[in-house]
Formats: structure tokens, sequence, C-alpha cells
């Protein structure tokens, strides 16, 4: 039998970051994943990641993943792909399935990463084709240039839900509504506002009653639910839809961990049947180490972090390495995971109501209501000031782990702190010099460049703009508000594409000086 | 997780509901009055289910239905699904022609 310093089961971001960790500690190591591409999710990930410059922030999912697949090329690291891992037997004996055959190899650590699978939910309905979940719309979309359908409804609002509707957006597709039973938007505010101002409308408290159709969906009724998730007579409305996307959750695929007798737990704040581990992903099964989703649900940037944690301890637990080397080590890797876990949507605060932002500030309850902002919340948060001249405009308002604007700025006009949660702060004094960098760098794309008065009784709106075909400049039409509502008509001034902005494309658009601080998309 | 199932509870019996009809199971075509009827005649483990109504042995080996089946189940003994303790996970972990799974080799032949 073949026998491996370290076998990894998953080629996502979690496995593969083990593997580089632990083959630059010269442990000779296989990955082992079911599907004929690597990359886990990363490579359906097309949006810019948050963060800080060591969570890879700012740089999209799929470009994460090339860069993972280079590097562990580099360390040496075998991927073996089209490889089904379908057993993990006593003393670390793994069976994969390659090709017409089944082999059997050894592994002296194992770490599994398997990652997590979708939810479902059900409704009457819920088995007719066109009800697909949010991972595969993304794989249709991202990996196989397939458009999942043309009018789509999507439910769940954490960031799944919202990222993979722009996505939707992007492709062409028509989102005809955002629905969360919960009462408020989970994901990032940000992702639900780059959604919102589109035009599409979101219902929190609402859920599917039924979709509808014969030998496809051809419709969906959704329904208010009062707070025990009972529906509302009354509510109902109906919707014409050839796709139902289902966001709503993810479970770990933790089987191999529980076939192999370690201990398990069934958590629902893990998202489900989950391994018993220590902070480093140490299961009770000495040398078996699980890491990324399939031991706790979080996301990739965290995942990448768990999954170089997990390298080095398979490289302590091994030998490669010295004690005091792997606590060093560790520590900082937990500083940086620490990092992420930080904010209004730390795992520690999931479900829970904030009212606050840490800086004291109302958050908004219209975005968590919505999804956008309002115009008469915006102003009360510290990215939102006023001056002569073209000038930041940061409506970032909730604490999250991410950073890269405070860098881009070249002129030092945003400031964030040594706290990577704390809101952006625009900076007086630094003169904007319309570069365009923070517009492009905001992952969450709510930065926006405003000369609120050009003098002719006009003003302009710089927006970050990831739609095709790019408008050409003179081309006119209308300006959205924060809540996609025509606002004011607008001309196109400009469409700037450079490649530090990286496909973030920065519109410019006129509109009359009055609607300056509320126009926020471009629309023809 | 509780280890111990107390059969002498009373759950009481089995009133049939609306969405008795929905398909859970798509597999196996199981709906989710014969899992809540399965509950009322005895089975209250997510083995016992398993075996007795070929829930989540099919093709996606429960990858989709698992957590629902589990919910419905549990909703029917009137206790949190974390309680119930999931059923074993087996080789193959996914589907796998009988052909290629007897073609075993044990060991020798690397791959590069």
């Amino acid at each position: 039998m073949k026998r491996y310093d370290l076998i990894i089961v998953g080629a996502g971001p979690a496995g593969l970051s083990a593997a580089i960790a632990a083959a630059k500690k010269g442990l000779n190591v296989v990955v082992f994943d079911e599907n004929e591409k690597p990359g886990g999710q990363l490579f359906k990930q097309i949006h810019k990641f948050f963060g800080s410059k060591e969570h890879r922030a700012k740089v999209r999912g799929f470009v994460i993943g090339s860069q993972l697949l280079e590097e562990a090329d580099e360390a040496g690291v075998q991927v073996q792909l089209n490889a089904t891992v379908i057993g993990l037997y006593q003393d670390k004996e793994i069976v994969v399935r390659i090709g017409a055959e089944v082999r059997h190899y050894k592994g002296d650590a194992i770490i599994i990463a398997t990652g997590a699978a979708e939810n479902m939910v059900t409704f009457p309905g819920w088995t007719l084709p066109g009800v697909i979940g949010a991972g595969a719309a993304q794989t249709m979309m991202n990996l196989h240039g397939v458009l999942p359908g043309k009018k789509v409804l999507m439910l769940g609002s954490g960031n799944v839900g919202l990222v993979v509707s722009f996505q939707l957006l992007q492709c062409g597709c028509e989102v005809v509504a955002l629905v969360d039973a919960a009462p408020r938007v989970g994901g990032y505010g940000v992702h639900a506002a780059k959604v919102a101002r589109t035009g599409v409308p979101f219902y929190l408290s609402h859920t599917i009653v039924a979709a509808e159709g014969e030998n496809c969906v051809t419709g969906v009724t959704i329904a208010e639910v009062d707070s025990n998730f009972q529906f509302i007579t009354g509510t109902e409305k109906h919707f014409d839809v050839d796709t139902i996307c289902l966001a709503v959750g993810l479970s770990p695929m933790s089987q191999l961990l529980k076939m192999a007798g370690c201990a398990m737990e069934d958590n629902p704040k893990r998202g489900g049947q989950a391994p018993i581990c220590d902070e480093y992903g140490r299961t009770s099964i000495p040398g078996i180490i699980a890491a990324g989703d399939v031991s706790g649900i979080e996301e990739a940037s965290s995942a990448m972090i768990e999954g170089r944690m997990a390298g080095v301890v398979a490289a302590e637990y091994l030998g490669y390495m010295e004690k005091e080397e792997l606590d060093t080590e560790l520590a900082s890797l937990n500083q940086a995971l620490d990092g992420l876990r930080q904010g209004m949507f730390a795992p520690k605060n999931r479900g829970q109501a904030i009212e606050k932002t840490e800086e004291g500030i109302a958050v908004s309850a219209n975005l968590l209501k919505n999804g956008y902002v309002a115009d008469d919340e915006v102003e009360r948060f510290p990215g939102i000031t006023h001056r002569s001249g073209i000038h930041p405009v940061i409506e970032c308002t909730q604490n999250i782990p991410c950073n890269p604007c405070q860098d881009a700025c070249p002129k030092g006009c945003i400031s964030i702190g040594s706290n990577i949660t704390s809101l952006p702060i625009a900076v007086e004094g630094p003169e904007c010099i319309n570069c365009g960098m923070c517009v492009a760098s905001c992952s969450g794309q709510a930065i926006f460049l405003v000369d609120e008065d050009c003098g002719d009784g006009t003003a302009t709106v710089t927006i970050p703009y990831e739609f095709l075909p790019l408008p050409e400049a003179g081309t006119k039409g209308d300006a959205l508000g924060r809540n996609g509502k025509k606002v004011c008509d607008a001309e196109v001034v400009s469409v700037k594409s450079v490649k530090a902005y990286d496909k973030t494309n920065l519109l410019t658009m006129r509109i009359p000086k009055e609607f300056a601080m509320k126009a926020r998309f471009f629309t023809l | 997780m509780n280890t111990i199932n107390d059969r002498s509870r009373e759950i009481g019996p089995f009133v049939s509901g609306v969405d008795d009809d929905m398909l859970i199971c798509r597999c196996e075509e199981i709906t989710k009055g014969e899992i809540r009827k399965a509950v009322h005649e005895g089975m209250w483990t997510m083995t016992e289910i398993r075996r007795y109504l070929r829930t989540g042995m099919g093709l996606c080996q429960g990858q989709t239905c698992a957590k629902l089946v589990k919910g419905i189940v549990a909703r029917e003994l009137g206790i949190s699904p974390a309680e119930l303790e999931p059923a074993a996970s087996r080789v193959p972990m996914r589907p796998i022609e009988m052909r290629i799974f007897a073609n075993e080799t044990e060991g020798g032949q690397d791959y590069e």
C-alpha cells in the first residue's frame, strides 16, 4: 500500500493551504479531490474578498484559487483530481476511487478538508426543475458559462444569497426578489446594498409558500411570516419566475470523520454534524485533523488560515518541526484568524441583533430590512462628509473585518486605523486626486467619488460598475437611488477601466446637483 | 448527545397534515407523511427510519434530505434535531458502480 506522510481530502481553500504549509515543512503530501478542477468553491467566486492584506483582501476569489494552486505546485504538492475518497478506515487508511479502480493509501497524518454541502428547504413544488441551490447557480454561471434561468427569485439573504444574486444580475438575469424568513438581512450590508441599488426588492420576514408549474418552475408565491415563522394570510405575493435559488445555509460534509470514529457533535452554530476538535482542528483521533467548513461553517478566508494551521499541526505531529516552532507559527496564524472573526458578523455574534456600531452609531434599520441605507440615515456615518471638489463618500456602515480602502488612497483621505473592523473615516485635510483607487479597492462596492457642485448646477458621481456592456461616454440614462428607484436623469461622463482597478470599472455620471447624495447607480 | 432513547414516552397519535404528500427523499421518493407515520410506528432513530423507509439510501446518499428527515423526525418526537444521532456513515461515501468497487488495487500501483 502506498504511504504518504500526509493525505489531504479536498483541494479547496483549506485543503490547498494545508498542503502548502505541510509541504514547506518537508512532508510528502497528496491531495485528493473528487472534482475535475481544484480550488473547491474558490473558482466560482468572482467577487473581491474582504479582509486585510494578509487575508488576500480585494483579490477576487478565483485569482486566490490560482495563486494557491501555483504555490502548491512550487511546494511539490501532488493534487490528484477526479479522485473520490469513499472511505477512511482504521489506522488512517484511505480508500479512493480513481478512474475504474479503487485504491488504498495510508497516511501517517490525515487532514479532512471536505467543505460543506448546501441545505435545502421544502415547500410544495420544491422538487420541480428550476429550484436549485445558489451554489449550483454559481457553478453553472461561473464555471460552465450557462445561464441558470432568466427570471430568478433568491431565497436567503446571507452572503451567499447576496453575492449570487449580484452575479445573476451580472449574467443578465432578472432577480425579481430577494426573500428571507428572518427579519433582518443576514449578510454584509454592503453586499445587500449593491444588489438593492440595481432595483432588486428585498422581502424580509417572508418565505416561499409554493413553487408553481407542471413540468418546471413557472412561478412562485411568497408570504410574510410572523415571529413564529407562520404565514400571515393575505400577505401573499406572486412572481413569474423560471428559477428559484435557495441559499439557506450550509452543512459540514463530515461523514468521513464520523466514519473514521472521530468524536462528533451536532451543533447548529457550526452548521450541523461536526467533529469535536481543538482550536487547530485536531480531532479526537491523533493525526486526523479537520480544516475549513467541515469543522464548522465560516468562509473561504478563514478556511485558508485554518488550513495553514492544520498543515503545520500535521508537520509537528509527524516530527517535521519542533513544538516551539509550531507554537510561534500558530500564534501568528491565530492572530490572522482572530482578525477575521471580529465585528458584527463574528461567529460569536451570530443570530444577535446589533443596534449600535463599535463607534456607538445606530445601525441602519433600513439596511437590515430593505437592503439599503436610507437617505436620512446615511449622513450619520463617518465615511460621509461634504466638501467642495471631488471627494470620497464611503457608505460602509457596519463593523466588518476589512480595510483595503485605507491603503488604496495614495493621499491618505481614508482612515480605518489599527482596528480592522472600525468604520472608514473620510479624513479632513488631504486633497482627493480623483484616482479612483478607493472605489475599485472596496470589496463591498461602497465607495463613491462625488463632486457635489460642479458650478453649473450639476454634480458628478463616480460609481463602481461591474456590468457589461459598458456604456459609452455621452450615454443618457437613469440615475437610481440606493433603493434602486429612479431619482433623476443622468449622462455618462466617462467609464474608466485600468488594470489597477482589477475589472471594477469606474462609471462617472453627471446629474442635477440636488441628487448628488442620492444617485448611486446608473441604468439605461 | 443523549445516548438513551426512552421509548416509553407518549408522543400522541399520528395526525395527518396538509403537506404529507410532499417528497422529502427525492432519490427514494419518500414523502413527509411516510416519515411522520414511521415515527408513530416506532421508528425513533435515524438508523431505524433509514432501514424502514430507505430515506437517504439512494443516489445522493442523504446529501440533500438527511437534514430534512432529521428535522421531521425530531419535530414528531418533540425534541431538538441535535438530540437525534445521525445514521452511520459507511463506505462507500459516494455512489459507485459495483464493478469499480470490486476492482481493488491493494497498493503497489502508484499514479504519477
